[in-house]
């Protein structure tokens, strides 16, 4: 098995995502699979090779720190599932 | 008389409407009619834009009698994928997480079209945050092939595809980021590409893998593509990623014929496992090339059989991270309860989020993981190299690359959703093109005993637009396969 019942529940929490308890063991078996087909990448030798992680060859554009547009803060808050007023209202952090 | 939606390319329409033999306002009721008849069974949309889009044809008629019309997109009715943010219209990206929610503004793809006086009809159904090989994916229902409606268009762009190809608008915008373009076109029978990465803007486009994922239109001709192509590319700053390159006229690319032109056939696209019949079509599309005077060799990529699991390593990876803005706290669906944030992060996201995105967010999420990033999201990015270099090599020596776009024809709705893997080999052919950053088109190029199309796909290297067009109006021009229509657009079976 290249992951297990206990990984899935952890990567769950690390994504944020409630599983079923059906979910999980359905995800188990699916992301097993993949995984087993993605170890096919070992095949490979890539010592000395570097890694892609941008595909063009860009520098990152820089500009001046200059406020250029201000969208209605009223825009912005259109579409929060709560609010107070230009605050988004969220539930409080449980410990 | 108003000639329906499929019957005219934007080349003879922008003709028409200069003439004022055809007004925008016309030609969009054309196409807001053929929407109301045929989408209950296409599925194109998840928005149509009725109001808006009669309110931009009168502009654009507006602009045309007054002379003052630049772009030949003016009063075309073209549909837009809904990862596409639009202004004061709802945008999903086919999730359930973003029902409702409406941007308060134009990505600059949507921006650039509307100043082109280009007529929006509605927003295009997709797999879910772009997520997916057939359109099944999308939380809005599956959009159907107009070629035979049991079977799906491709995807993720499938309503981007059907709108085209089901006549209800004459091109459309969809993405694409492992073949979410390119797929659609072949299953569909129409023209689609995907530019070189950076070529054209990601600003306002729902990010699926950062590093991959580029607009592109869908049309019926290369030259109409060209067109759309030609609108929406070039430079912006505000996506850092886009390139500062002038924009050639990709239309005066198109004349060159294909006397000289140089390709390659990769050895490797052949497989195993591929419909006789679409081998068949992509070699005698080959041959054709060749009888126009192109100097065709074989060339080999070796590591292509690396790229879909290349992909999916990196394009989780990469989704992970941008999914995790959809936590109920901004904009979207919201599960609260009284357990508090991070509960709601989970439920809100469990909610909605379908089957699909769920499994490439577990999947990116443990590939990034501590103890598991090297062995999969560095060890990745490296094969990602060599994909590339086979690339570099290969164009030291050819112009383009033709090779088949899919190992199939379209297949029948439910027919590989069982096996998520199934469906990732789908993208066997386009997967490698999407991880090299190479401009990559897609043209009809035969049919097979069914009457399903099947496409062509011509890859170019970086930022050459205009040999792949080259080449595919070559193939155009010595062909019929782009006149197809569907059996119920008065096509022959």
């Amino acid at each position: 098995m290249k992951i297990s019942p206990a990984d899935v529940h952890h990567v769950a929490l690390l994504a944020r995502l409630a599983l079923t308890p059906e979910e999980e063991a359905s995800m188990t078996t699916t992301l097993d699979a993949i995984l087993t087909y993605v170890e096919k990448l070992n095949a490979l030798d890539t010592s000395g090779v570097e890694p892609t992680a941008h595909i063009v060859d860009l520098e990152t554009p820089w500009r001046e720190d200059r406020v250029t547009s201000e969208p209605a803060a009223e825009a912005l808050m259109a579409n929060a599932p709560a609010r107070d007023g230009n605050l988004f209202r969220v539930p409080k952090i449980i410990e | 008389m108003t000639p329906a939606p499929h019957d005219i390319t934007i080349v003879e329409a922008a003709a028409r409407l200069r003439a004022g033999s055809l007004t925008a306002e016309a030609l969009t009721e054309a196409a807001l009619a053929r929407i109301a008849a045929t989408d209950g069974t296409l599925g194109s949309f998840i928005t149509v834009t009725a109001d808006a889009a009669r309110a931009a044809a009168r502009a654009a008629d507006r602009a045309l009698r007054t002379g003052t019309a630049a772009s030949p997109l003016a009063g075309i009715p073209v549909a837009v994928k809904d990862v596409i943010a639009t202004a004061g219209v709802q945008t999903t990206a086919g999730s359930r997480i973003l029902e409702g929610f409406v941007p308060p503004y134009d990505a600059t793809v949507a921006a650039r079209l509307k100043a082109a006086g280009a007529v929006i009809v509605g927003k295009a159904n997709c797999d879910e945050f772009a997520m997916g090989s057939s359109n099944e994916n999308s939380a809005y229902g599956p959009a159907r092939n107009p070629w035979d409606p049991t079977r799906v268009p491709g995807g993720s762009s499938g309503g981007s595809a059907t709108a085209v190809a089901g006549g209800q608008a004459l091109a459309s915008l969809g993405t694409d980021t492992g073949g979410s373009i390119r797929l659609p076109a072949s299953y569909c029978g129409l023209v689609g590409m995907k530019p070189t990465y950076g070529r054209v803007s990601r600003y306002g486009v729902v990010a699926y893998a950062s590093s991959l994922d580029q607009v592109g239109p869908f049309a019926r001709t290369v030259r109409d593509c060209a067109l759309v192509l030609g609108t929406i590319a070039g430079h912006d700053p505000r996506d850092s990623t886009s390139v500062d390159r002038p924009v050639p006229a990709f239309d005066a690319a198109l004349a060159a014929g294909a006397a000289g032109l140089r390709i390659g056939v990769p050895r490797e696209y052949f497989t195993d496992g591929m419909q006789p019949d679409v081998e068949g079509a992509v070699r005698a599309a080959v041959d054709t090339l060749a009888g126009a005077g192109a100097a065709v060799r074989e060339v080999s990529l070796p590591h292509s059989e690396y790229a879909v699991a290349c992909y999916y390593v990196l394009a989780t990876a990469e989704a992970s991270s941008n999914l995790a803005r959809y936590d109920g706290v901004r904009y979207g669906i919201r599960r609260a309860g009284d357990e508090g944030l991070l509960a709601m992060y989970r439920k809100t996201r469990a909610a909605g989020f379908g089957a699909e995105v769920k499994r490439r967010i577990m999947l990116g999420t443990y590939a990034l993981s501590a103890g598991y990033y090297d062995a999969y999201y560095l060890k990745a990015q490296k094969v990602r190299t060599l994909i590339r270099r086979d690339f570099d090599r290969a164009f030291a020596d050819v112009d383009v690359l033709a090779t088949p776009v899919a190992p199939t024809t379209a297949f029948r709705l439910g027919e590989k959703t069982a096996d998520p893997l199934q469906m990732y080999l789908v993208d066997v052919f386009t997967n490698p093109a999407s991880l090299a950053g190479l401009p990559a088109i897609v043209v009809p190029c035969g049919r097979d005993a069914a009457g399903l199309p099947i496409g062509l796909q011509i890859v170019g290297p970086p930022f050459g637009e205009e040999a792949v067009l080259r080449a595919a109006q070559a193939f155009e021009d010595a062909t019929d396969w782009h006149r197809a229509r569907p059996p119920e657009l008065g096509g022959r079976a």
